[in-house]
């Protein structure tokens, strides 16, 4: 489904990825993790489209796309999804109406005809029980003033709206108490099928207690350093990421 | 450059829609401000020796005062002699009678989307449109009048109503209000009356479209609504003006007088010129609007959606003495580029129980200065009157600015008075995020904009708001990057 | 400079006669010997500076306090507690504290999810953690508590430790011939990933002039969420100050709700430093005065880092003579880009006498966040209460109908159902009384 073949990447001209090489089937779930500054949310972005960032060198195929020559918003009508680190606010605007507007552009672009208001405000009542989202909080401005939890609860939300194949959660997990964090794997969870993949980044390993991944991925300097199960991040929670670099400069040396 | 950058280049390089101009023959008085000028202008209009005198009392008064410095604008001093006071298209018939207006000048107005012909005028608005110094037409006069509305030029009602006119003229905004009022006392030229009688509920909507096409030449044209007992009136007020490199002057009042349980909704579009983007030409638009709320449980309600000219000085005002009166202030102003509004409201609480509500939302763009200046004031008399204000500002790039100065000034302790601001910054953020959802730049700006004024967009009557939403979009789409 | 300095001192000297060396394991000697000379410079601020000048807590004590060394602890503690309803009523993990010293005895023993040791315990890191986050030079009365303090006590909640239940910080307060002043310490680390809830209340044996000086510090670790509610619930002779101050690292959530319902004079000042990205800082409180009370919150969050927030709620009802200070500062440094801080203080004055200072402060230098700030002052709103009379209410009643849904908004952010209930139950009969 996504082939990423040695990636570059750089923000105003200092390199952040230096040739990450993944490749994600359908069903599959991948989990992320590195220290501060390895280049986790970077991979992120670059993959969705943020213009900051600046591919260097590589390749991304999306369902046999390149996907970097595609805009933002053509890559979510591909079916990206970014669960964003920090929702973004719009003051004035409905989550409700932002929502509409984007499933009918992400339709029009698919080639089916727009929902109607009823089958849309049903589509959305089905979905809301998923998270156990307030439907008070579809009615105010889009992520305004909402607390930490129900912005990320929001996220996964519009991912259950919008059917992304390609789901990629910027440490939704950041931030949140137990119980929000149980809502949110637990969305994530129902979501998944045997046609889409999920990507975690996380800072936490506490995360993978709750979205089971296939494969974690330790990312570190802009590469991915190391692969493994489960049982990976479960050792580096235990470790620490100095036995990652320990090991890394042993390697080299 | 970033994508947004581009349609930034693209959105913000795009024409202003109404820069055009035309040449028709123009009965126009001499360059400059004196004394004879003002007479002139008088005699052109035939007026009685009482407005002359009031005219040259304003004058004198004027020349004793200072152009006010305390507005948060910036502008080259003002050459007040290089203008002309007066130019009018010349008609060949005096008639104000749709059908007798010359059709070159009917033409200006289908080219700026307004249509005089009454069979092609939407049903329910009545429109007086004023080019340069005078009113050259007024709509609906029949249909208004059977009902004892009157809606007719300035000049026509100091001939046919003068007693209404020397009653109401200065009752709101004195002659020697301030600088700008009291210029405009001295040498406006022409503008709206609207009168509505005792228990009338006006059926449609009246309206006044200003549009300054001469060069060189200031505007002042003057609006006076009078609202009887228990009568009821909406008004909107739309303007443009051609695309002159040479910033041009307009100097307005507006008085607004509401009896008891009467209730005025007065509208604004104000577009003119802005200038272009590099901060070249456009309207020095420098306005006093105040409205008396005389009787008790009356209501006037400003709506004001502006977005052109390039220096804005104008604070739609409310002065509530009637107990239980209400006054409201609803405005969306947007600057782009160079350009500079400081824009706003007062409330005066004089009765008991008198309540105000001040909704303000700016949007600065480009290089522009947006300041809101608003002042609630509850007199000693003003037992628990009450006022709810929201000033939020919304900024697009990093070299605009955004200020907020609210004058509090309370002297009765049952007031209530609640003041909330909040400034936020729509950037690229909010635009990927939208992006990343599968919206467009163009529409996410268009939602973001219009989702931020819709609170504002909603008062204005329906026809308008769409125009006012398409306006906002056009003035501001791509200024995101 | 020359008279009020003379004051200041009047009331340092005092203090520092009174209480030599208190600190009997030795190990917090330099904090101990900093804070003296500190106040030693200072003194204690009067009307004329800034931060105090709508509270003269100063004057206040060289008033009402007679005897400043602390007194000696009660000796019937386990009855008192035994007899306190709120206490009893309550479930966690206990910390009592009798006159400001630690009582091990009757305080929940350590296990996985909570570590208590007493300040004399500490190793040499926690020793320097001591003083580290609320400084001694950030208010005299932080250099007085430093000085005075008696024995501290250190909290640990271990990294990813979720508490099912809440701790119970618990003190029984009474001043006695030996002395009137009372100075708890406490210092409370929350590990990565834990999960806390505090709940803080004061037991007062009489109403005799007493003077509480307490210090909390709190440094909490990445992604760990503690909740904080302290009831101030004294009497009237009670003058209190209480210095809290908290670290946030990145993920993590510091909420406080304060309630203050009784008191002669009471200050508390409560600081959130948000460190890294993404914290949340909410700062909640109502102040319900009547009498002559007088209640000072004075309120800080310090943005330092972007993409973080935080919320502030203060409502005030004051009757009588009671007086109300409210001064709120937001700080957002030039790193705390995306930041969002809502700040909003409403009152209402239901008596011709009662005054409110209120003063909300923005300090912005980041220029793109999202700050807003509300303060409101007025009476009862007359229309809804004659809707409500006209539907048949009572006066009396539609009045603390009203009142209540006005402090209901803050008494929602409290998570504990039993302790919710409690302050439900008193905030219900003290409005009732309002006539």
């Amino acid at each position: 489904m996504l082939s990423i073949k040695n990636l570059h990447a750089a923000i105003e001209g200092s390199p952040i990825l230096n040739g990450i090489n993944l490749e994600i089937k359908a069903g599959e779930v991948h989990a992320i993790m590195g220290p501060n500054g390895s280049g986790k949310s970077t991979l992120a972005s670059v993959l969705a489209g943020r213009e900051e960032y600046e591919v260097t060198e590589g390749s991304v195929t999306f369902k046999n796309k390149n996907i970097l020559e595609l805009s933002p918003e053509d890559r979510a009508r591909e079916g990206i999804f970014l669960a964003f680190q920090y929702p973004v606010e719009i003051p004035g605007v409905s989550s409700t109406n932002f929502l509409r507007t984007a499933v009918n552009q992400v339709r029009e672009y698919r080639g089916q005809s727009p929902l109607d208001a009823v089958k849309f405000l049903s589509l959305m009542k089905e979905k809301m029980k998923l998270v156990e989202i307030d439907q008070k909080l579809l009615s105010r401005a889009l992520n305004e003033g909402f607390s930490g939890g129900e912005k990320k609860k929001n996220e996964i939300f519009q991912m259950a709206m919008l059917e992304p194949t390609l789901s990629i959660l910027d440490e939704t997990d950041s931030g949140l108490d137990i119980d929000a964090l149980k809502v949110v794997a637990n969305g994530v969870n129902q979501l998944k099928t045997k046609d889409n993949a999920t990507i975690v980044v996380t800072h936490y390993q506490r995360l993978l207690d709750y979205i089971v991944p296939d494969f974690v991925h330790v990312l570190y300097k802009g590469k991915i350093v190391k692969s493994g199960t489960k049982d990976l991040a479960l050792e580096l929670e235990a470790k620490g990421y100095d036995w990652i670099k320990d090991e890394l400069s042993g390697a080299t040396v | 450059m970033s994508k947004d950058n581009e349609i930034l280049e693209e959105l913000t390089s795009r024409e202003y829609e109404h820069g055009w101009s035309v040449d028709y023959e123009a009965d126009e008085a001499p360059i400059g401000l004196n004394e004879n000028i003002i007479r002139w202008i008088s005699s052109k209009k035939e007026e009685p020796q009482w407005l002359l005198d009031w005219r040259l009392k304003a004058f004198e008064q004027w020349r004793k005062m200072d152009e006010p410095t305390w507005a948060n604008v910036h502008y080259p001093k003002i050459d007040l002699q290089s203008l002309r006071y007066y130019s009018a298209p010349k008609q060949k018939s005096k008639s104000k009678k749709i059908s007798d207006i010359d059709p070159e000048l009917l033409k200006i107005y289908e080219r700026l989307g307004i249509s005089l012909n009454e069979q092609k005028r939407l049903q329910g608005v009545a429109v007086d449109v004023v080019l340069d110094s005078v009113s050259v037409g007024t709509t609906f006069k029949d249909t208004l009048s059977k009902l004892g509305v009157i809606f007719c030029s300035f000049s026509e009602a100091v001939t046919e109503h003068p007693d209404l006119v020397k009653k109401y003229l200065g009752s709101v905004v004195p002659a020697t209000d301030n600088y700008y009022a009291a210029l405009n006392a001295a040498v406006f030229s022409d503008g709206s009356f609207c009168y509505i009688p005792k228990g009338v509920r006006c059926p449609m909507e009246l309206s006044t479209y200003f549009r300054i096409n001469a060069a060189n030449t200031g505007q002042f044209e003057r609006t006076l609504i009078v609202a009887e007992d228990q009568s009821y009136v909406s008004y909107l007020e739309g303007c443009t003006a051609p695309q002159r490199d040479e910033n041009q002057l307009h100097a307005a009042v507006v008085e607004i007088y509401a009896a008891k349980n009467a209730e005025v909704k007065y509208s604004t579009v104000q577009n003119w010129y802005p200038g272009d983007k590099n901060g070249k030409g456009g309207i020095y638009n420098f306005v006093t609007k105040r409205g008396i709320c005389a009787g008790d449980n009356s209501k006037i309600s400003w709506t004001q959606v502006e977005t052109g000219s390039a220096v804005t000085w104008k604070y739609p005002s409310c002065i509530l003495k009637g107990d239980n009166s209400i006054g409201e202030f609803y405005s969306v102003a947007v600057t782009n580029n160079y350009q500079q509004a400081d824009t706003g409201t007062k409330m005066i609480h004089i009765g008991k129980n008198t309540r105000s509500r001040i909704v303000s939302k700016g949007i600065s763009a480009g290089k522009s200065q947006n300041s809101y200046r608003g002042q609630v004031q509850v007199m000693k008399r003003a037992t628990n009157s009450r006022n709810f204000s929201q000033c939020d500002s919304l900024l697009m790039g990093d070299q605009c600015g955004a200020h907020t100065f609210p004058y509090i000034d309370i002297q009765n302790p049952t007031a209530k008075v609640e003041h909330e601001a909040t400034t936020s910054k729509i950037g690229e953020d909010q635009i990927f995020y939208c992006n990343q959802r599968g919206i467009s730049s163009e529409d996410a700006v268009a939602l973001i904009v219009n989702g931020y004024a819709k609170e504002v967009l909603n008062q204005l009557p329906m026809e308008f708001a769409v125009e006012a939403q398409k306006l906002l979009a056009l003035t501001l789409e791509g200024s995101v990057g | 400079m020359t008279v009020s300095t003379k004051k200041d001192h009047q009331l340092v000297e005092l203090f520092l006669s009174t209480q030599a060396n208190l600190d009997k394991s030795g190990l917090l000697i330099e904090l101990k010997s900093a804070a003296k000379s500190s106040l030693d410079e200072t003194g204690f601020p009067t009307l004329k500076e800034e931060e105090y000048k709508f509270t003269n807590i100063n004057k206040r004590i060289l008033d009402k306090i007679k005897k400043y060394a602390s007194p000696n602890t009660v000796n019937n503690i386990g009855d008192v507690l035994e007899a306190n309803q709120l206490f009893n009523s309550l479930e966690g993990y206990k910390l009592i504290r009798n006159n400001g010293v630690f009582e091990a005895e009757l305080s929940s023993k350590s296990d996985g999810s909570f570590i208590v040791k007493p300040f004399s315990d500490l190793n040499s890191d926690e020793v320097k953690e001591i003083g580290s986050i609320e400084t001694i030079n950030k208010d005299p009365f932080t250099a007085l508590n430093s000085y005075s303090f008696e024995s501290g006590i250190r909290v640990e909640i271990p990294e990813g430790a979720i508490l099912e239940q809440p701790i119970l910080l618990v003190d029984v307060i009474s001043a006695d011939a030996n002395g009137e002043c009372v100075h708890p310490r406490a210092y409370f680390h929350a590990g990565k990933n834990s999960q806390a809830t505090v709940i803080e209340i004061t037991i007062f044996l009489d109403e005799s002039p007493v003077f509480l000086n307490e210090v909390q510090e709190w440094n909490i670790e990445s992604n760990a969420h503690i909740r904080h509610y302290k009831l101030q619930d004294g009497h009237k002779a009670e003058l209190g100050v209480s210095n809290t101050s908290s670290n946030l690292a990145r993920d993590a959530t510091f909420t406080s709700v304060l309630l203050s319902l009784n008191g002669e004079m009471l200050r508390n000042n409560l600081s959130i430093n948000i460190n890294d990205t993404n914290c949340t800082g909410n700062m909640y409180g109502i102040y319900m005065l009547n009498g002559k009370t007088h209640v000072d919150n004075h309120t800080n969050v310090d943005h330092k880092m972007p993409h973080s927030e935080s919320n502030e709620l203060y409502k005030g009802i004051l009757t009588d003579q009671s007086r109300g200070v409210f001064n709120g500062k937001i700080f957002v440094r030039k790193d705390a880009q995306k930041t969002n801080a809502f700040q909003q203080n409403n009152n209402i004055l239901l008596s011709e006498e009662a005054i409110l200072n209120t003063k909300p402060q923005l300090e912005i230098w980041a220029d793109d966040v999202k700050c807003s700030h509300g303060c409101t002052t007025g009476q009862l709103d007359e229309e809804a209460l004659f809707y409500l009379r006209a539907r048949g209410i009572g006066k009396e009643s539609a009045k603390s109908l009203l009142l209540y849904a006005f402090a209901g908004e803050v008494l929602d952010k409290i998570t504990h159902e039993t302790f919710k209930k409690y302050c439900e139950e008193i905030v219900h009969e003290r409005l009732g009384a309002i006539k």
